[in-house]
C-alpha cells in the first residue's frame, strides 16, 4: 500500500487557497440528496454536523451520551489558539504554524499543520457570531493568555470552561440544524462497526444503548470523530466512556492507524488518591501563566512535607527548587506539556516528591508569588498608599478568582485542601493522544469515503500537542476544513441514490457485531470489565507511559495479549444484550483497548528515538533531553491490520520539511 | 488527600428494570469506603459488589467525573446532587457523609423526566427546547465580521458567560415543586439577550423556547428559588427575572 498524503502543489501559503479553488462543488439541489454519517458530537463532530447540514446535505449524527452537548470536550478547560494578533506582540499564521511544528517535535505534515494556523482567526469570529462569551478586558475587547510552548499570548479563553463554551457554540449550530429536520440527532447510540461497499465506506451498525437494538445507517460517506483513546491507560483525563472502538473499528476494516505510542501526558492534573480511583482531573495548563511550579531542595523536607509534618508554606524560598525555572530559564513554568511531565517525574523519582501515595508522585503548584503580584497592582490602581499585606493578599486573591476560580473551587473539593492558602500538589495524567486514524490532506482515511477529523485522526499535532490547540484542530477540522474536503469526494455520488441497508455487506457487518456481543453476554467469566481495564491501565501506565525501554515495552506486549486472552476467557458481563446495560458497554470498549494496548507498544518499541511525547530511556541528551533521530525517523508510522496486532504491517509516510528547518527543540 | 479510615454505609438505592415496571427502593450494605473516593466511585464499589454476586449492577449517567458534562443526574438524600452546594454528584465526596450514615439515592424525578433505568431518566425534553430558540441564527462560513469589532461591555459579557456556564444537568427541574425549566431556559435565553449578537432574534427564541417547555410538560415557576440553591453551577434567579422581561416585552411587541 503506497501512501498518499495528497498535499497540494505550491508555495505553503497559498496550498489551501489554490486547493479551494480548484476542487470539485456539489450544487445545492444534489446535496439533498446525499447523506453523511457523522459519528461523535464534540468539537470535531458538532461542527462538522452543523456545517455540512447548513451547507444542505443530509445529515446523521450518533453520540453514546444523552446529548450532543455532553461530549467530553465540554470539559476541555484552558482556551484555544489563534493567530489573530490582537496583542501586537508579534504574532501571526507563520509563528502559530512554526510553534506548532516545533512543539510537536518535527513529527507533523507541514501542509496540515499551516492550513490549521490559516484558519485559526476564523475560528475566534465565527465563535463570537455564534454567541460564545470569551473573557473581554474592560474596554470591551477580547482578552488573551499564554500557553506552554509559546513566546505571544494568542490563547483566547472563557475562564476555565473554555471548552464548553466552545461545544455549546456548536451545539446550538447544531440545535439550528436538527429543528430544520437537516441533522438527524441519534443520542444513546454508539457505533459498533463501519460498512464497507465496493471498498467505500457506506455506512455503520449502531446500538441502541436503551434497547439494545442493533441498528443498520447507511450514508454517502461516514466521517469518525470519536476523540481519543486515552482510556487505554484506565485512569486519564478523559471522560469514563470515552473509548477508542469507532477508531479500532475503522482500523479493522481497512483504515490505517498512525503514530499510536504519541500520547500526551499533561503535567498538572490532581494526583492519584487510592486504588479505587475511577478517574484523573485535570489542573488547567493556563493556571501555568500564574503559578510556579517546584519540589523542596531536600530529602528530609520532602518527606516531612509527605509525612504531614511539614507545610510547604513554611518551606523558606532559599529551600525551594523551582525547577523549570532552574532548568529552563527562557520558557520556564510555560515549557510545552511533555518537558514538564517528563521533569515532574525526574525530581519525583529522585525522591523529591510532595504527594503521600504509593509512588510519592506529586509536586507543587503555588499561586503566593501571583497573589501578591496582582494585589500589588489592584492597590496601585485603586489608589491605595501602603496597602498592609492583608489588603495586598485579599486583592490578589481576587483576581486569581477572577481567573482561575472554578478551577480552585474544583481542586478544593477533590482534595478538601484550600489552593488559596496553600500550593495545589499535581502530578502529570495521561491526556490527550496524538497518534490516532491515518488521514490525508483531505482528512480522509485510506478508506474511499470514510474520514477521521478532530482527536480521532493523527494530523496536526505531531509527537506532542501544544496547550488550547486540541479545540482549534477540533473547530478547524469541523467547521473549515471537512466541509470543503468532502465536497470534493461527494461530488461523484450525486447519481449513486440513496444506499441500501439491505446489502449483504451490512449484513455480514452486523453479524459480527452480534456475534462478539453474544460472545460477551454468555461468558459468564470471573472477573468484572474494570478489573481487565485496570490491569491493562498498569501495564500501559508503568511500561508505555512517560518513559519507556526497550525492555519495558517487549515485556507490555506480551502481558496485553495475555490479558486480552484471559479477558476473552474469564470476563462477566451481566444481564441481557436487548436492554440498556452499561457493562456491555464497556466490554466492548475494553475488547478493543485491549487489541490497540499492543498496537501502542509496538509502535513505541519501533520507534527507537525520543521526540515529544514518546520518550525511550535509549535516546536521550547526556542532561536528560529528549534525542531525536531525524535521519531514521522522520516518518509517520502507519499501521495495517491484518488480523491480530502482532501482525500489523507498518507503513512509512515520510515527513517532508521544506518550509521549516529541523533543530533540536530547546526551551532552555 | 488524607487518608482516613473507611467508612461503613448502608445505601437504600432506586432500582426499576426499565420506564414500564413499577421501582422500589433496594438495601445494600458497603464496608470501608474511603472518605476520599467520589459518590461515584463509591457507586463503581457496590456494582462490582453486585456484579460479584451475580447480581445487576445499578443503572446511572455520569461521564466527565469533573463536574462539566452535566451527565451525572442523582437525588441523594432528598436533594439534587446531593448535600453540599454549588457540586455535582460526581464531584461530591464520602468525606461528607459520616460513617454508618444510610443514604437515600433515587433518580430525578418529573413527568417531562420519565425514568429509563434505575437512575436514569431521559432528558431529551431539554434538548428540544433548545431546539427550539437555542441559537443564533448564524451560519459556520467564517466569513462573520472581525471578533474584536464589535466591544461588549465586560460587565455583560461576564453576566452572559455566568448564565452560559448552565450544565443542563435538570437539578432545577428536580429540585423545582413545580418541575419547571425556567431555570435552565433563561440561562440560555439570558447568554443571548445580554450579548449584541443575540438580540436579534431575541423575541422569537423567548417565545419559542417557553413554549417548548409548557409543551414538554414542565411547571410554571412560583419564585421559591430551590432551582437557584440546587444549581451546581450557581445560575442565578436573576436570568429568570430577565427572561420573564425578555417575555413580557416580545409578548406586547412581537410582530
Amino acid at each position: 500500500m503506497k501512501l498518499d498524503s495528497k498535499i497540494p502543489e505550491g508555495p505553503l501559503k497559498d496550498k489551501w487557497t489554490n486547493y479551494k479553488n480548484n476542487i470539485n462543488l456539489v450544487n445545492p439541489a444534489n446535496k439533498r440528496n446525499i447523506d453523511v454519517i457523522v459519528v461523535g458530537t464534540g468539537l470535531a463532530g458538532g461542527s462538522a454536523s452543523a456545517t455540512l447540514a447548513e451547507l444542505g446535505y443530509n445529515v446523521k449524527a450518533f453520540c453514546y451520551q444523552d446529548s450532543p452537548r455532553r461530549a467530553h470536550s465540554i470539559a476541555a478547560q484552558g482556551g484555544i489558539n489563534a493567530a489573530k494578533n490582537y496583542q501586537g506582540d508579534g504574532d501571526s499564521t507563520y509563528r502559530l504554524f512554526y510553534d506548532t511544528i516545533k512543539g510537536g517535535d518535527y513529527r507533523s505534515r507541514e501542509a496540515n499543520v499551516y492550513r490549521l494556523a490559516e484558519v485559526s482567526a476564523n475560528i475566534i469570529d465565527q465563535c463570537v457570531a455564534q454567541g460564545v462569551p470569551f473573557a473581554r478586558d474592560y474596554g470591551g475587547l477580547l482578552d488573551n493568555r499564554s500557553f506552554g510552548g509559546v513566546l505571544v499570548s494568542r490563547t483566547f479563553y472563557a475562564k476555565g470552561q473554555t471548552g464548553q463554551q466552545l461545544l455549546l457554540g456548536a451545539y446550538s449550530a447544531m440545535n439550528r440544524q436538527i429543528a430544520k429536520g437537516k441533522i438527524e440527532m441519534f443520542n444513546r447510540h454508539e457505533m459498533l462497526d463501519v460498512v464497507v461497499v465496493d471498498g467505500k465506506a457506506r455506512g455503520i451498525i449502531a446500538r441502541n444503548l436503551v434497547t439494545g437494538e442493533i441498528e443498520r445507517h447507511s450514508a454517502h460517506a461516514v466521517v469518525v470523530a470519536s476523540g481519543g483513546y486515552g482510556n487505554v491507560f484506565f485512569l486519564s483525563t478523559n471522560a469514563m466512556g470515552s473509548n477508542v472502538t469507532a477508531s479500532w473499528k475503522v482500523h479493522k476494516r481497512g483504515a490505517l492507524f498512525a503514530n499510536p505510542c504519541y500520547t500526551q501526558i499533561h503535567p498538572t492534573c490532581v494526583p492519584v488518591h487510592g486504588t479505587q480511583q475511577s478517574k484523573l482531573t485535570l489542573m488547567s495548563e493556563s493556571l501555568r501563566n500564574d503559578g510556579r511550579i517546584w519540589v523542596p531542595k531536600n530529602l528530609e523536607d520532602a518527606k516531612a512535607v509527605r509525612e504531614g509534618k511539614l507545610k510547604a508554606v513554611n518551606i523558606k524560598e532559599e529551600d525551594r527548587d523551582y525547577y523549570l525555572e532552574r532548568r529552563y530559564p527562557s520558557f520556564g513554568n510555560l515549557v510545552p506539556r511533555d518537558v514538564a511531565s517528563r521533569a515532574a517525574k525526574e525530581r519525583c523519582d529522585a525522591g523529591f516528591g510532595v504527594v503521600n501515595n504509593d509512588t510519592n508522585e506529586g509536586v507543587f503548584l503555588d499561586f503566593a508569588s501571583a497573589i501578591i503580584r496582582y494585589g500589588k497592582e489592584q492597590a496601585h490602581l485603586k489608589g491605595m498608599h501602603n496597602p498592609t499585606d492583608a489588603e495586598i493578599q485579599g486583592l490578589g486573591k481576587e483576581v486569581i478568582a477572577s481567573k482561575y476560580g472554578n478551577l480552585f473551587d474544583m481542586y478544593k473539593q477533590i482534595t478538601a485542601e484550600n489552593p488559596y492558602e496553600m500550593p495545589m500538589k499535581i502530578y502529570p495524567a495521561v491526556h490527550y493522544t496524538m497518534g490516532g486514524v491515518w488521514v490525508d490532506y483531505n482528512l480522509m482515511t485510506t478508506v474511499p469515503g470514510l474520514y477521521a477529523i478532530g482527536e480521532a485522526n493523527f494530523s496536526d499535532h505531531g509527537a506532542n500537542r501544544l496547550g488550547a490547540s486540541a479545540l482549534m484542530q477540533g473547530l478547524a477540522d469541523g467547521y473549515f476544513v471537512l466541509p470543503y474536503t468532502i465536497g470534493d469526494y461527494l461530488a461523484d455520488d450525486i447519481r449513486t441514490g440513496k444506499i441500501s441497508t439491505e446489502l449483504p455487506e451490512f449484513a455480514e457487518a452486523e453479524a459480527s457485531v452480534k456475534s462478539q456481543i453474544d460472545t460477551l453476554i454468555n461468558n459468564k467469566g470471573i472477573h468484572s470489565v474494570d478489573y481487565f481495564h485496570k490491569q491493562l491501565g498498569l501495564i500501559m501506565w508503568n511500561k508505555v507511559g512517560m518513559s519507556r525501554t526497550a525492555e519495558g515495552l517487549k515485556e507490555a506486549i506480551e502481558e496485553i495479549a495475555t490479558l486480552r486472552e484471559a479477558f476473552w476467557k474469564e470476563v462477566r458481563v451481566p444481564g441481557a444484550a436487548d436492554e440498556l446495560n452499561q457493562e456491555l458497554e464497556k466490554a466492548g470498549r475494553v475488547a478493543d483497548f485491549l487489541e490497540l494496548g499492543e498496537l501502542f507498544a509496538r509502535d513505541a518499541l519501533e520507534r527507537e528515538e525520543s521526540c515529544g511525547g514518546h520518550f525511550r530511556e535509549e535516546h536521550r541528551t547526556e542532561d536528560g533531553e529528549a534525542k531525536r533521530d531525524d535521519e531514521n525517523f522522520t516518518f509517520v508510522s502507519a499501521w495495517e491490520y491484518t488480523g491480530k496486532p502482532s501482525e500489523a504491517i507498518l507503513h512509512k509516510e515520510e515527513l517532508i520539511f521544506e518550509n521549516v528547518e529541523l533543530k533540536t527543540r530547546s526551551y532552555k | 488527600m488524607a487518608t482516613e479510615k473507611g467508612m461503613n454505609i448502608t445505601l437504600k438505592v432506586w432500582r426499576q428494570k426499565n420506564g414500564q415496571s413499577k421501582g422500589a427502593l433496594e438495601t445494600y450494605e458497603l464496608k470501608d469506603v474511603s472518605p476520599d473516593n467520589s459518590f461515584l466511585e463509591m457507586m463503581d464499589i457496590l456494582n462490582d459488589q453486585i456484579i460479584m454476586k451475580d447480581g445487576s449492577p445499578v443503572a446511572f449517567d455520569h461521564d466527565c467525573r469533573e463536574g462539566i458534562c452535566g451527565s451525572c443526574s442523582m437525588y441523594i438524600n432528598g436533594e439534587p446532587h446531593g448535600p453540599g452546594r454549588l457540586v455535582t454528584t460526581c464531584q461530591l465526596h464520602m468525606r461528607e457523609f459520616k460513617d454508618g450514615e444510610t443514604i437515600y439515592v433515587e433518580p430525578f424525578r418529573a413527568k417531562a423526566f420519565p425514568i429509563i433505568k434505575d437512575l436514569i431518566v431521559d432528558r431529551s425534553a431539554f434538548d428540544r427546547i433548545q431546539h427550539a430558540g437555542g441559537y443564533i441564527s448564524v451560519n459556520t462560513s467564517g466569513n462573520t465580521q472581525d471578533a474584536n469589532s464589535i466591544p461588549i461591555d465586560k460587565k455583560d459579557a461576564d453576566r452572559a458567560f455566568d448564565a452560559a456556564t448552565c450544565i443542563g444537568c435538570g437539578a432545577c427541574v428536580a429540585a423545582c415543586k413545580n418541575a419547571s425549566a425556567s431555570l435552565f431556559m433563561s440561562a440560555k435565553i439570558s447568554q443571548y439577550a445580554l450579548l449584541p449578537q443575540g438580540q436579534v432574534e431575541a423575541k422569537n427564541r423567548v417565545l419559542a423556547m417557553v413554549k417548548q417547555a409548557e409543551d414538554e410538560g414542565f411547571g410554571p415557576c412560583s419564585n421559591t428559588g430551590a432551582c437557584e440553591i440546587e444549581c451546581p453551577k450557581g445560575i442565578s434567579l436573576e436570568n429568570i427575572a430577565r427572561m420573564n422581561r425578555e417575555y413580557l416585552s416580545a409578548s406586547i411587541t412581537s410582530k
